[in-house]
């Protein structure tokens, strides 16, 4: 089952020995540096020793993902007490976050009291404000009304967004509604619409933030990760000298580069998933308690104005 | 590199399978009481019922033939929600069923049957009606 990265089937430029090096990062958190488009990536373990100082810059925000609210199963039947420990480690930053991005599944199952829990939670953040999309187990049974009455106030269409921070351009995208048999993640034509107009009026020395529940590029579609029609809305970022796509959906971190866009995804606090083919199925990994927190984590993102670089660090609960 | 493993065990798993596809047969399963699966008891409790199994994100049987007028009742065995959806999103529909939840739905007219998992729709499977 491995061989998929070895022979790189998809032809998504993921290589094995760099997706067995993503992996390790899982549980040791990881510091990526975005220069010129480029992103470098090392263990968070190398950055401290090595003691790098200068990571702050003009802006730094916070990635939370999949919490999973309402999930009581192996290998973590308290998902509230592992997202209140993310929570403890953002708040222990050095800096405050500007602001948090969630990108999605907050919930198990959709339910009134899980998004009551997850939103009771996330109070203690000590942040200005927090930016969420949904993930598919947000928008079970109602079609996403409950979330975008309590999340997405204010948003486009089914609860797309941008917003600027400090010369940077953010964009929230929903890639779980409507999806097809046999499909994948769906962003729709609406959307496509507007992002392509969203962008439109910015300068391509703008740099681009995209986030959204699943994955913005093929990571294995045979697991339904990845977005169908993902590469007509990267065609709309291709002017621009810096994209960066954070993604959730996979519970595990994973990067790949192509061209000026470098994507992300994040670990969920909730509990990890299988690496890409190394199971049946991408259900719940049942890990041994003692090995939890270190497949858990949160995503930490600087950017600094004038170098178009975003530093992104992965740090496990 | 440690690899962590959530492999089931797979000899059960094609058991059940191919205990599943015996279902058609009540004789078989009656005379291995020992292995019968929870699914199988939801069928022989009303006659010419069937029950498709939700498990490791897939449908099982993902095909089946069955007689028009059959109740079909789909079962989640996974610790995830799924639901049961046909692809023209009106014939049925269910809620997100969680582990062990169930959904019914009695198939009236011949014809071929198309559904999926709207939460992950690569999960796909087919009901024929004779």
């Amino acid at each position: 089952m491995s061989d998929y990265i070895e022979k790189n089937q998809d032809n998504d430029g993921v290589d094995r020995r760099g997706f067995l090096k993503c992996m390790a990062w899982a549980g040791t958190g990881t510091f990526c540096l975005l220069q010129g488009g480029v992103l470098k990536s090392f263990a968070l373990t190398d950055v401290l020793q090595k003691n790098v100082g200068n990571l702050k810059g003009d802006l730094s925000f916070v990635q939370l993902s999949d919490s999973h609210i309402g999930f009581n199963k192996p290998a973590n039947p308290d998902v509230t007490g592992t997202l209140r420990e993310a929570i403890a480690k953002v708040n222990a930053l050095p800096t405050p976050p500007s602001f948090v991005l969630h990108t999605g599944d907050l919930t198990h199952l959709s339910k009134p009291e899980e998004f009551d829990t997850l939103a009771e939670s996330l109070k203690s953040l000590k942040t200005d404000k927090i930016f969420y999309v949904p993930g598919e187990h947000d928008v079970l049974n109602d079609n996403g009304a409950m979330f975008h009455e309590r999340f997405g106030q204010g948003t486009q269409g089914d609860g797309w967004y941008s917003f600027d921070q400090k010369g940077a351009h953010f964009i929230g995208l929903v890639n779980v509604l409507n999806l097809k048999a046999g499909g994948l993640g769906t962003l729709g034509h609406e959307q496509l619409e507007w992002l392509e107009k969203d962008v439109a009026k910015l300068k391509s020395s703008t740099p681009i933030v995209v986030f959204a529940h699943i994955p913005l590029w093929s990571v294995y579609p045979q697991w339904g990760w990845g977005t169908d029609d993902s590469e007509q809305a990267l065609s709309y970022l291709k002017r621009f000298g810096s994209v960066t796509v954070l993604n959730g959906h996979i519970h595990q971190t994973m990067q790949k580069v192509e061209g000026n866009v470098t994507f992300h995804t994040a670990c969920s606090t909730a509990f990890p998933q299988p690496q890409p083919g190394q199971a049946d199925s991408p259900g719940p990994m049942k890990v041994p308690a003692e090995k939890l927190r270190g497949l858990l984590g949160i995503t930490d993102v600087n950017f600094v104005r004038g170098k178009h670089t975003l530093a992104i660090v992965d740090s496990s609960l | 590199m440690r690899r962590w493993k959530m492999q089931r065990n797979k000899t059960s798993r094609i058991l059940r399978t191919m205990i599943l596809a015996a279902a058609a047969i009540p004789s078989l399963i009656l005379a291995n009481g020992a292995l019968q699966p929870r699914s199988v008891t939801a069928a022989e409790e009303k006659p010419g019922a069937i029950t498709v199994t939700i498990d490791n994100f897939s449908f099982g049987p993902m095909q089946i033939e069955i007689k028009a007028g059959t109740e079909v009742t789909w079962i989640n065995k996974d610790d995830v929600p799924h639901t049961v959806v046909s692809d023209d999103h009106k014939l049925f529909k269910s809620r997100a069923l969680d582990t062990d939840e169930k959904f019914s739905f009695t198939f009236k007219d011949p014809g071929t049957y198309e559904y999926f998992c709207s939460v992950h729709p690569k999960m796909t499977g087919k009901i024929i009606v004779k």
